[in-house]
């Protein structure tokens, strides 16, 4: 019947998208779950072996490096992204005249690749050459600004690179955020006699509540998935000191040849990031239902 | 005549709860069907169902003779227009009205003569060229009728088009739209959750609350012998007054006790041969309640009634007094004396008076 | 800052305010050109570096202006730069990264219009699920499918190609064009699908004649955004690819890491610029739009 095809169509056409989906993200995440829990060294086996890999990979001193790094950065990472953007953000809403200038400025290292980043950064805060010569050669001889090679202010060089290209999103959001509370209440309220800064402490913010929370997962998620900031601006080094989930993975699938290490860490970043981003997506979709 | 519009114990279910039940609707070629009733009531998901936008549960519609509950909505020979108009925003005016005709395959030159049909009939030509966000709302509204008269359907259907214009226009649009179907000849099924809409248009009205059909009948049948308290509240501004009452027969003759406010309970001389149970709900609409010499009749009876409330609304002037614990409203000649506070003879016209169950809300006589 | 009481105090007061509120002004345009530095200077030392000799390098200071223009450096950096053995610069490593990114692009962003529209305006039962379901897989690490994918890739004789690229970054990018035209479509009444249908459209005619004209704006967002994400990729160019087939970026790091010889940072400067230049391009040429994906991804989520 006619109608009973026409009514086909919009399965038909999504067919293949979900097809893909099934087989390519949610097969491939069985199939990583099934190896992460198998013998496999260079080649994949699947004789189910318990958890370990799991236990290898929480006693690996590496692993243990790549954990809390991930941790220094991403909070590091986080906290003054979104503190940098929300003050952009205050800061150009003040009705200023060259905003569109600025927005851009503070923005466009977003469009950059994070190999870009890291090469850029990298050679900036090379010690022979960049800040810390140009410090010295204005005369201040002791000065010393090392963190790329110094294993333990390396991650926090990772933090600045990170927090340049990604504050300018922030402060996106937010700009967008506050562009879309509704100026009528701004206007009762000013109308009120309540001060600027009140305004916004009391009104403005509280009612971007949605955008915190998104801009927290979107950078969250940028920083458990950092890859090639770590690659192209330390390579994971010195030594072991930069490496994050994300270079462990690789480094264990491609020049370790050691696919359950790298299954088993790849599973727990996913952890990570669904611990975080499921209770999240999870409400915004009963919203909508709503 | 051969129902165009035949719609038998039709029901729709969204998931697990039922959204319509039971709809028996049938109506004549030229007939000007009103669904109303409360927002949320199922009127537009009727209406969407009649057009085969959305597949029903249980039943059968029949469009024009021919059982059309399987057949797709541009296969029906319907047009619609919708409250939110939902023109193409990307076309336009021109565009839109002739898209349907377009898709369709006719030619160019029949295209263009309907087009100019629609656009004189509606007065919109020199909007023909313009985009639907260059409209006002009544323009906008103007060319979402020209896109349904364009097509010359057998069945117009409307969901509320006159919800978003503001009340001055929506009661000129009102009129154009009687108008219309006058000129036309067409047949109609008109959504609207405003009653005073519903009885200046429909010549059929069918009262709908909770997906169940309370009363289908004339206008004048639904204003003056509503089926239930439902009705009887829903439709009329003010709205009908239901008091309740107490019945007692004295020989042949019943009588009917109403609480005042102070004193003794008002009896009034009712009419009804057969059985009435001792407490009834008595509704009388306010123009049946009129100040004690200024309405004749056999059946009219005064009491004295003490006038909480009086509000003169030009033309006429409306009073409240309170009976049987309601507020009861009484539409009263624009020079009345009435005072707030004052007692005062109001003629109650118990020809027109309805009874109705309190338990069931059935209208009884 | 303003205070809008209505019972104005003394004029005296109000001249103070005055004084108060231009000092503010000052220290608000000073914070955001201090900031303004922070991000330009990143770019300037590395257009200022790219363009100088390496002997001014190593004796002027980071933040010079060149003494003396030097195109050198670009010219290495795109045709004879070693990214390990090869030494042919950039170039062949950048038409790669075109012929990846622009069908890719085109692909990705054509099924996430079709599955947004059936998503959001034909909804059958399951389709929320299987939104749900993409919407998930926005969020996964890619290193999850990174084995498995590489695999695939193999056994589809796709390994180490451009066309193995293409499709990952298609499977991967569908979830976030869907959601970009999904979030769009949903804004649109469903009463404009119904009146289509009563006008007797179908499908795919309501597809392309009401729904395709209106996305131009979404389009333009969904393109900057695939093409940024896809110009930008590492992890896949480095997994899935093989000693001729690289992208950019992967040429990138590989001319900027390579050991041998004199550390030229000239040349790394001219060529990360090269990587970056297609994505600034089309930042400054289109910002609004890629700003309204980026907040729009994320803010309607
Ligand atoms: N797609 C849907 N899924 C589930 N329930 C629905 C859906 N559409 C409508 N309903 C429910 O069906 C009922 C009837 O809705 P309908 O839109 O027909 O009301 P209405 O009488 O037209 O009201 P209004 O005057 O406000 O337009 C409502 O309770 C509504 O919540
Ligand atoms: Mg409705």
């Amino acid at each position: 019947m006619v109608t009973w095809f026409e009514n086909q169509i919009p399965k038909v056409v999504l067919a293949p998208s979900f097809v893909a989906l099934l087989i390519f993200v949610y097969g491939f995440i069985g199939w990583t779950a099934w190896v992460s829990l198998t013998r496999s060294r260079l080649l994949p086996k699947y004789d189910l072996h318990g958890t370990i890999q799991y236990k290898k990979l929480f006693s690996s001193p590496r692993w243990d490096t790549a954990m809390e790094n991930l941790l220094v950065f991403g909070v590091l990472f986080i906290v003054i992204s979104m503190c940098l953007g929300l003050l952009l953000a205050i800061l150009l809403d003040q009705k200023i005249r060259v905003e569109g200038a600025l927005r851009t400025i503070y923005l466009y290292p977003m469009a950059l690749s994070m190999i870009v980043t890291g090469t850029a950064w990298k050679w900036i805060m090379n010690p022979g050459l960049g800040i810390e010569a140009m410090v010295r050669s204005w005369g201040f001889e002791s000065f010393s600004f090392d963190w790329v090679i110094n294993p333990d202010m390396a991650i926090y060089a990772i933090v600045i690179a990170g927090v340049w290209q990604a504050s300018g999103f922030v402060m996106a959001l937010f700009l967008a955020g506050l562009r879309s509370v509704d100026g009528e209440i701004i206007k009762a309220a000013q109308v009120d006699g309540i001060p600027n800064w009140r305004i916004y402490s009391a009104i403005i913010l509280p009612s971007m509540a949605p955008i915190f929370l998104s801009a927290f997962i979107v950078l969250a998620h940028l920083a458990i998935k950092s890859f090639d900031l770590v690659i192209a601006l330390t390579g994971g080094g010195p030594g072991y000191a930069t490496d994050l989930p994300a270079t462990y993975m690789y480094a264990m699938a491609f020049s370790r040849g050691d696919l359950g290490q790298a299954a088993s860490s790849a599973m727990v970043m996913m952890g990570v990031v669904f611990a975080i981003v499921v209770p999240y997506l999870y409400s915004e979709l009963r919203a909508k239902h709503d | 005549m051969a129902p165009i519009l035949d719609i038998k114990n039709l029901y729709k279910n969204y998931g697990a709860t039922e959204i319509l039940k039971d709809i028996n609707v049938a109506i004549e070629p030229g007939d000007f069907l009103v669904l109303v009733g409360p927002s949320g009531c199922g009127k537009s998901t009727l209406l969407n169902c009649i057009a085969g936008l959305e597949p029903i549960t249980g039943g059968t519609i029949d469009i024009g003779g021919r059982d059309m509950t399987h057949v797709s909505p541009k296969d029906r020979d319907i047009a619609m227009v919708f409250q939110s108009y939902a023109l193409y925003p990307t076309m336009s005016v021109a565009k839109n009205i002739t898209f349907g005709m377009k898709v369709r395959g006719v030619d160019q030159a029949t295209q263009e003569r309907k087009l100019a049909e629609v656009a004189a009939q509606l007065q919109i030509e020199p909007l023909l060229n313009r985009r639907p966000g260059q409209l006002s709302g009544g323009q906008r509204q103007r060319v979402a009728m020209g896109r349904a008269l364009v097509r010359d359907p057998k069945l117009f259907l409307f969901d509320e088009p006159l919800s978003n214009l503001d009340a001055k226009l929506r009661v000129s649009m009102r009129s154009e739209i009687k108008k219309l179907h006058q000129n036309l000849g067409a047949t109609m099924v008109y959504v609207t959750h405003d009653q005073i809409e519903a009885m200046t248009l429909a010549t059929k009205i069918v009262v709908m609350k909770g997906g169940v059909v309370q009363q289908i009948g004339t206008p004048a049948e639904i204003y003056n012998h509503p089926a239930n308290l439902f009705v009887a509240d829903f439709m009329g501004s003010p709205a009908m007054n239901l008091i309740p009452a107490r019945t007692r027969r004295n020989g042949k003759a019943l009588q009917i006790e109403i609480e005042r406010a102070e004193g003794e309970p008002m009896v009034l001389e009712g009419e009804h041969s057969g059985e009435l149970p001792a407490d009834i709900i008595l509704g009388l609409r306010p123009e049946d309640i009129a100040e004690a010499g200024f309405r004749s009749g056999q059946k009219v009876q005064a009491a004295e009634c003490r006038i909480d409330l009086v509000e003169p609304a030009g033309a006429d002037t409306y009073v409240v007094s309170e009976l049987g614990g309601r507020q009861v409203t009484a539409r009263l000649h624009a020079e009345t004396k009435a005072q707030p506070g004052a007692m005062l003879d109001l003629a109650f016209d118990l020809g027109k008076v309805s009874y109705f169950a309190p338990d069931t809300g059935k209208r009884l006589n | 800052m303003t205070d809008f009481a209505p019972m104005s105090p003394a004029a005296t007061q109000n001249r103070n305010s005055d004084v108060q509120k231009l000092a503010l002004r000052w220290l608000l345009f000073a914070m955001l050109g201090l900031f303004a530095l922070f991000y330009l200077m990143p770019l300037f030392v590395m257009v200022t570096t790219s363009l100088k000799s390496l002997e001014e390098i190593r004796t002027g200071s980071l933040i010079a202006f060149p003494r003396e223009l030097t195109f050198e450096a670009w010219r290495t950096a795109w045709s004879g730069a070693c990214t390990g053995i090869k030494c042919e610069g950039l170039q062949p490593y950048f038409w790669n990264s075109v012929l990846i990114a622009v069908p890719a692009v085109l692909l990705s962003t054509g099924l996430g219009a079709a599955n947004g529209y059936v998503i959001a305006q034909w909804n059958f039962r399951g389709a929320n699920l299987i939104f749900s379901l993409m919407l998930f897989g926005c969020f996964i690490p890619f290193q999850v499918v990174l084995l498995p994918m590489a695999m695939m890739l193999g056994k589809m004789g796709l390994a180490g190609t451009i066309p193995g690229l293409i499709l990952t970054h298609v499977i991967y990018g569908l979830g976030f064009t869907t959601l970009f035209f999904r979030n769009f479509y949903v804004t649109i009444p469903a009463d404009l699908v119904k009146a289509a249908k009563v006008d007797g459209a179908g499908f795919f005619r309501i597809f392309w004649s009401i729904f395709l004209p209106l996305s131009l704006p979404i389009i333009v967002v969904t393109v900057i955004w695939q093409f940024t994400q896809i110009w930008n990729d590492f992890l896949f160019g480095v997994s899935f690819s093989q000693a001729g087939t690289q992208p950019v970026t992967v040429a990138l790091n590989n001319i900027v890491n390579s050991t041998t010889g004199v550390k030229e940072y000239n040349v790394d400067m001219a060529a990360a610029i090269i990587a970056a230049l297609p994505t600034l391009l089309v930042y400054v040429v289109a910002g609004k739009y890629f700003i309204r994906g980026l907040t729009a991804g994320s803010v309607k989520g």
